[in-house]
């Protein structure tokens, strides 16, 4: 499974997850899922399916609501898709056609053309890696929503939450982040969590700042398109002179055209290595923190059983119920510290992998880039000054 | 905005200019120097790389700021966009100092006529630091001293074009058109703010005068002009007494006023010569072309400054997120990554720093010197109507002579034959005129499409070249990260 992020492949039995095509319509976006498996349980070793983004939503949700998997971290869901930019520019060129040469505008259109290329392939890029987490993760994939998910060729049918969900989930938050509250306040006893959860509040509080900044700064780089309309006026000005200069206007207006083009590559390349890293792992580290708050509410748990019990015991009434109620507590907490100590060390591990990877071939398409230009430039020079 | 501060923008120009100038004097038949950027041309010493202090241990003027001058501000015109710019730095070599004229250094002036004498100079003018006294400096000496300086104000430049313009601009010189003042930034310069944004508009100014005497100087008759020589070399200059200021914004005015009273003219000049015709479209496409051009490009420096403002903010989180990671090495690596685009954010402030001095000043300066181009043509226009006009009046005047032959006024028949003969005269010489105008404009438009094209090539080159020690730049420190992100285990 390529893509942005590194993902451990453990598997006892094969299960491979790929979108192998995608369709761009109106206002949705189809992926095809295509699986290979030799997991039993599956009617077939290789199938398809066509899945949008609800969903994927509605999968990732399954995994957040069971208590079962209250230990792990759960991959971040993928984001929607949004073409809403893309599609609004395409249209002010539209409208926009009779105030520009047909040149101009078939430059422009291109360009947006590639953007709108650019974001699809993203978006596909980022349902792909959820689905890649979760057929990685030892026992996600094993979930039957899972399987149904790659199977069932027929309409899921979770298309948009009723209001009665979204009420539910509106207050479910509101909860968490008045026990987020709480989770920062408590020191841990073990050491190793307590480490992680300082870690990670303030890991996550950078990786989203810088996500934000690296977004502006690659904005910033693309709208260096500025070179278009210096290089589409030196061209007028190379047919019109009629000295020596129209040569020099021509060759360096050629020269303009061409670092343009490697400039938006640069802004692309920064995007995907530098921007869409740091995004995943905002997401990440969300769910992180959210497994941590899991683990802190079980042993709240488990502490207001402790107490009960306690007084239970004190009163001699319902004495039985009391440990009952103490002993679920307390295997609950038990399991899910248990599989949360794996669950973060095996993130650091994944994070260490993914910006390794991504740092390098930043720095390599980096050097790529500016080593071309250099080639553009030096070319265009010699020229220039042995025409002087 | 400065909205709030009219009052205060009539005070005096505070702000003192250094200029130097060299002078060295090269026998006629020295061909033209090629213009490289290493070198500094002939026999061109380090003269200003000492302690420039020196030059000015002469020149202690005293600011009177009873002075009855006021630089009254006429200028309407665009003031232009005070866009934070860093002095430049490696990019454009220090101020003071020979480099720095590598710009406009002209080494020969083979394209002086025959009659005008075989000497030829090689001048080299900087313009260095402003002192907050009230005067910029700025010598030549053809023939007393090889190199000195004086100080002068921002406006006795603007005097001195003028008078340039009121001695030439009618009889087809092209004369080169003085920086623009700005409200904007001379109000941040007289409240005396240390900042960025005005050190930024100073050095900008600077750099405009430095050129725009390079430019007065290069002009062979210009340069020989007394008050060319006075202003560059007499250590008092008197100060002017008109108020009257030209800026070129206030050329331009002239000039379309001019233009308007032309065209309001029904009789439409019988063009005999159509090279003026199509030099004149030539000009007017350059014109539509090069405006779109500087426009674009100024653009592009400030897309380049709000970059160089985004990557910088980057680093500090990438700086803060390298600190938050607990793993080390790639702890290490962030930081690392932090470093690189803080010195990615420092080349782009350089490279915006030689968009615009390079790039878009040109395109700036040659927009204002087109202006000057189209003043002479419709004041060849001018010459032209008014040559017309003495003749349709000398017609009237004949048909009336002879109508008087009828009657018995022998006075007024005499005055009118005297009228006559002095309109014949006129008539002469408005035709004289018109004719040396014409000869004029096409000498100098030959010149000035020399120099265009010079000036565009040497320049256009040199900012080629600093495009090439960006990438060259960002090359090394992304050859320096490789290895760093790599080492993360």
């Amino acid at each position: 499974c390529p893509r942005a992020v590194n993902v451990d492949l453990q598997t006892d039995a094969m299960l491979q997850v790929d979108i192998s095509d995608a369709l761009s319509e109106r206002d949705k976006v189809k992926f095809t899922v295509h699986t290979k498996s030799t997991l039993p349980n599956f009617k077939q070793n290789e199938f398809s399916v066509v899945r949008q983004h609800e969903e994927f939503i509605w999968l990732h949700d399954s995994f957040v609501e069971n208590e079962e998997y209250a230990g792990y971290i759960i991959p971040p869901a993928p984001p929607r898709p949004d073409f809403d930019a893309s599609r609004e520019k395409l249209q002010k060129l539209g409208e926009g056609e009779g105030s520009m040469t047909k040149e101009e505008f078939t430059k422009m259109k291109q360009e947006l053309e590639a953007e709108y290329l650019a974001i699809f392939k993203k978006t596909v890029a980022m349902h792909e890696v959820f689905l890649c987490r979760v057929a990685a993760h030892p026992v996600l994939r094993k979930d039957l929503n899972f399987h149904v998910f790659l199977e069932y060729n027929q309409d899921l049918s979770v298309r948009g939450k009723n209001k009665k969900e979204k009420l539910e989930d509106f207050f479910k938050n509101v909860v968490k982040s008045a026990d987020g509250v709480l989770v920062a306040g408590v020191k841990d006893v073990d050491d190793f969590f307590e480490h992680e959860k300082t870690f990670l509040l303030e890991y996550h509080n950078r990786v989203k700042d810088a996500s934000a900044k690296s977004d502006r700064m690659i904005r910033s780089h693309k709208s260096k398109n500025l070179l278009n309309p210096i290089a589409s006026s030196l061209y007028t000005l190379g047919t019109q002179d009629s000295t020596d200069l129209c040569k020099f206007f021509l060759k360096v207006s050629e020269l303009f055209e061409k670092t343009r083009k490697i400039e938006a590559r640069i802004a692309a390349d920064e995007d995907l290595k530098l921007a869409d890293l740091l995004k995943y792992y905002l997401r990440e580290s969300q769910a992180a923190k959210d497994l941590l708050y899991r683990r802190s509410r079980a042993l709240v748990d488990y502490e207001n059983a402790n107490k009960a019990l306690d007084k239970a015991r004190a009163k001699n009434r319902d004495v039985l119920q009391a440990e009952t109620s103490q002993q679920l507590c307390c295997h609950k907490f038990e399991k899910i510290s248990e599989s949360a100590k794996q669950e973060l060390i095996d993130f650091k591990t994944r994070r260490v992998a993914a910006f390794r990877k991504n740092l390098v071939e930043l720095a390599e398409l980096e050097l790529k880039h500016a080593k071309g230009n250099l080639q553009l430039l030096q070319g265009c020079l010699g020229i220039l000054k042995g025409n002087t | 905005a400065q909205a709030g501060t009219p009052l205060f923008l009539v005070a005096q120009d505070l702000t003192l200019f250094c200029i130097c100038v060299n002078v060295q004097s090269q026998p006629a038949s020295l061909a033209a120097e090629d213009i490289s950027t290493n070198s500094n041309g002939p026999k061109q010493d380090s003269l200003f790389d000492d302690d420039p202090e020196d030059l000015f241990a002469e020149a202690t003027e005293e600011v009177s700021l009873d002075s009855p001058e006021r630089d009254v501000l006429l200028s309407d015109g665009p003031s232009p966009a005070i866009t934070p710019i860093t002095p430049p730095t490696s990019v454009i070599t220090p101020r003071i100092g020979h480099t720095h004229d590598d710009m406009f250094t002209h080494s020969s002036f083979d394209e002086i006529e025959e009659e005008e004498g075989g000497d030829s100079f090689d001048i080299h003018i900087s313009v260095s630091d402003p002192e907050k006294v009230g005067e910029y400096m700025t010598s030549i000496s053809l023939f007393k001293r090889n190199e000195f300086a004086v100080k002068r104000r921002f406006s006795d430049f603007l005097g001195l074009h003028s008078k340039l313009a009121s001695k030439y601009l009618h009889i087809g010189y092209i004369v080169p058109p003085a920086p623009e003042k700005s409200i904007v930034g001379m109000t941040k310069v007289k409240v005396g703010k240390e900042d960025q944004s005005s050190n930024e508009f100073v050095e900008k100014r600077r750099s405009a005068l430095e050129r725009y005497l390079m430019r007065t100087v290069k002009h062979p008759i210009l340069l020989k002009d007394p008050d060319v020589l006075q202003f560059l070399e007499s250590s008092e200059l008197p100060r002017a007494v008109s108020t009257q200021a030209l800026s070129s914004a206030g050329l331009l005015r002239m000039v379309n006023k001019a233009a308007d009273a032309v065209n309001k003219m029904t009789i439409k000049m019988n063009e005999s010569d159509a090279w003026f015709e199509e030099k004149q479209q030539h000009f007017e496409n350059l014109d539509v072309q090069l405006r779109k051009l500087h426009t674009s490009v100024e653009s592009l420096v400030c897309h380049r400054k709000e970059l160089s403002v985004n990557t910088a903010q980057f680093a500090k989180s990438a700086a803060m997120l390298g600190n938050s990671e607990d793993h080390t090495a790639l702890s290490r690596a962030l930081s690392q990554l932090a470093e690189v685009e803080e010195k990615i954010d420092q080349l782009h402030q350089d490279q915006a720093n030689a968009d615009f001095y390079l790039f878009s000043e040109l395109l700036g300066d040659y927009v204002r010197l087109l202006t000057a181009v189209k003043g002479v043509f419709d004041h060849r226009m001018k010459t032209w109507q008014k040559w017309q006009d003495s003749q349709m009046l000398l017609q009237k005047k004949r048909e009336a002579e002879a109508k008087l032959q009828f009657t018995n006024k022998p006075d007024k028949l005499q005055q009118a034959k005297d009228e006559i003969k002095e309109l014949e005269g006129k008539v002469q010489q408005g035709e004289r005129d018109f004719e040396q105008i014409s000869k004029t404009i096409r000498k100098e438009v030959s010149r000035f499409e020399k120099e265009r094209v010079k000036d565009f090539k040497t320049i256009i080159i040199k900012y080629l070249e600093s495009l090439v020690q960006t990438q060259q730049q960002l090359i090394k420190y992304w050859e320096a990260f490789l290895p760093e992100a790599k080492a993360i285990s």
